[in-house]
């Protein structure tokens, strides 16, 4: 062996070192992200913690005047919200990834694409105001009535619909994220070698057949993906929903009725709450907020793994 | 000759940046609710005093009282004057003067009653209390004998956000009905008893809910209201009258309390006078008696003392603000001198 080529070698190994010692550093900045995001919020919220206990989980009064704070209306809210919002998204975004990735014709499946991304880039304020003035009306005037008639016998969709609510926030939310549904089952639609999708067709299966035995449940664990991604901006959505949900810190068993959201409250009272208990509570909500985020990742992903593991030793 | 006009080019250029940077820039922080009238009205103050720049940033009230009391900005400014508490962490004696008066009207969307809605205090109690419940209750109808008011449910509608309007209407509430006061009290943001009852973020969001939902009535910044011409309810004053929310009436609420003071305590809603609109607030400046450097300290005087003028309080009627009555100007002012710079 030269010299020269034992230099390159032990050149070549050190670039190695250092760019795995960086890789290695990125990672963990995102592990003291992490970190230090939830102890702040531990450390914020210490007094409410100490206040409140256990109890903040489950009583439902938010009230700044008596300094009374409660978050299970806001819990509740938050999570409600976000399932309509990935029910509507999730079947609609997959529709339409379905249909842009197999069956659209080329001129267009392009300029669709294109408006569907182009959807993803509107600001969420905008989405709010369009909900609150053109949205809520319609929810309250056609949608609404629509589904009391035909639907009212269930508690759901019962009682008075002012426009402005629980389901008008979970539409509004579905609007905000079938854009990153739809774009990225799309894509995990399209890497499904097409050698299968054939070899589906010449056994004399219909595209209906090709499409839900064959394609989807290929590409499931990609479009759960998406669904993930797009739960996470649901969750944490703030403006838009704090513009149509009502913002009343109530439980009720009707999704017309009002109700509020963990990053409403936080946006709507965090620059006015002057007293330290109100502080901490509010922070209190955004650990929630965290915890809550963390554990639906997990219990979907907890999904993905056992209907993946059950698909694969079905074969 | 080309030479001589290019240096005298640069010459001039040198000294309009001299000129610029030697102006002093003074910073405020605080309420929303000011912040068209403090851009404007300090707009035109560095267009008469050169040397003065104002950078005002409207983060919130509890924002601006917060940052003064941190002395990150010259001034605060808010809706509601600190309280016991805010003023022992400032730990300095510190000056709070009106600037700027607001009002709220009622607007509502009652189908066939386009204006000309009467609500006494017990009427509006009741309705945001959630004791009446439907336009055509007794107690409306009786009031209203003119107009026919149709068999739908109220819906109340008020700011989700903590704001200084939530405060005022607050405050009034509780200073005519004894049991919105024990049950429910004043503050930036409360927990609304009327189980029909929505919030919407700004006065746009409450316009925006009341607009759209027939049977609405809901509390709103007359600024905003005047701009948008929204339907506003007549309401019966402390003398009985009958006013309607103008910028006059509400100015006619604040002359009743000549002695203004930035006390807890203090407040002009449910005001005294034939004249007197019943939902109104001042809203407040404060700075340090005393501050840290006394040749900026004039300058902050001198802006404040011109804010509270005629010629900037001509410029808040303008955008639809209510423009200090003479004696409070002159209270405000005689607070405002024994600043010791």
């Amino acid at each position: 062996m030269s010299v020269r080529r034992l230099r390159a070698q032990t050149s070549s190994r050190v670039i190695d070192r250092v760019f795995i010692a960086v890789l290695l550093a990125a990672a963990i900045v995102f592990l003291a992200i992490i970190g230090g995001l939830a102890y702040s919020l531990v450390a914020g919220s210490s007094l409410s913690l100490r206040t409140f206990g256990a109890a903040f989980l489950w009583t439902s009064q938010w009230n700044p005047v008596t300094n009374q704070f409660g978050a299970l209306p806001l819990i509740y809210g938050t999570i409600v919200s976000s399932l309509i919002a990935i029910l509507l998204s999730g079947l609609f975004g997959v529709f339409a990834a379905v249909f842009l990735a197999d069956f659209a014709p080329r001129p267009i499946a392009r300029p669709l694409s294109f408006m569907i991304e182009l959807l993803a880039a509107v600001p969420s304020v905008v989405f709010g105001l369009w909900g609150l003035f053109v949205l809520a009306p319609a929810m309250r005037n056609a949608i609404d009535p629509f589904l009391q008639k035909t639907l009212g016998f269930l508690p759901i969709f019962s009682g008075p619909s002012y426009g402005v609510g629980l389901l008008t926030a979970g539409v509004i939310l579905a609007l905000m994220i079938i854009p990153t549904v739809t774009a990225l089952s799309r894509d995990v639609i399209a890497t499904i070698p097409i050698d299968q999708r054939e070899a589906s067709m010449s056994l004399g299966a219909t595209r209906w057949e090709t499409m839900t035995k064959v394609v989807l449940p290929a590409a499931r664990a990609g479009i759960f993906g998406a669904i993930i991604l797009a739960l996470g901006r649901a969750l944490g959505e703030t403006i838009a929903t704090t513009m149509v949900i009502g913002n009343r810190p109530e439980i009720s068993a009707s999704l017309f009725a009002p109700s509020y959201t963990l990053a409403s409250v936080i946006a709507n009272e965090f620059t006015e709450a002057t007293t330290d208990i109100y502080r901490n509570s509010l922070i209190e909500l955004g650990l929630l907020l965290f915890i809550v985020s963390v554990m639906v990742n997990g219990a979907a992903r907890l999904l993905i793994w056992s209907v993946f593991r059950r698909s694969v030793s079905a074969r | 000759m080309l030479k001589r006009v290019t240096i005298a080019l640069l010459c001039g250029m040198l000294g309009a940046c001299g000129s610029g940077t030697s102006s002093t820039q003074i910073t405020g922080a605080g309420s929303t609710f000011d912040n068209p009238f403090f851009s404007k009205a300090f707009f035109e103050y560095s267009n008469s005093h050169p040397n003065v720049t104002v950078n005002y940033q409207s983060i919130g009230s509890g924002g601006g009282i917060e940052q003064f009391i941190q002395r990150t900005v010259d001034f605060g400014a808010s809706d509601v004057p600190m309280n016991a508490a805010e003023l022992a962490r400032a730990n300095a004696a510190v000056i709070q003067i009106p600037v700027t008066l607001g009002g709220e009207v009622l607007s509502y969307n009652v189908p066939g009653v386009p204006n000309g809605l009467r609500l006494t205090p017990k009427a509006i109690a009741g309705i945001y209390l959630g004791k009446i419940r439907r336009w055509n209750d007794a107690e409306l109808t009786s009031l209203n004998p003119s107009v026919h008011l149709p068999n739908i449910s109220i819906v109340v509608a008020h700011r989700s956000e903590a704001s200084g309007t939530t405060y005022i209407f607050t405050d009034y509430l509780a200073s005519v009905s004894a049991e919105w006061k024990s049950r429910v009290g004043t503050g930036k943001s409360v927990s609304w008893p009327a189980p029909a009852s929505v919030g919407g973020k700004g006065n746009e969001g409450v316009a925006g809910l009341i607009r759209n939902t027939p049977g609405a009535i809901g509390y709103i910044e007359l600024a905003y209201a005047l701009e948008n011409s929204m339907a506003a309810a007549t309401l019966q004053n402390r003398s009985g009258q009958w006013v309607a929310c103008t910028q006059p009436a509400v100015r006619a609420a604040a002359a009743s309390k000549p002695t203004v003071s930035a006390k807890k305590s203090f407040s002009i809603v449910n005001a005294a006078g034939a004249q007197s609109y019943p939902i109104a607030g001042y809203s407040w400046v404060m700075v340090y008696q005393k501050p840290s450097d006394p040749n900026r300290g004039k300058l902050i005087k001198a802006v404040l003392q011109w804010l509270i003028a005629n010629q900037a309080q001509s410029i808040a009627g303008g955008l639809k603000y209510v423009p200090l009555p003479a004696n409070v100007q002159a209270s405000a002012s005689r607070s405002l001198a024994s600043m010791q710079t």
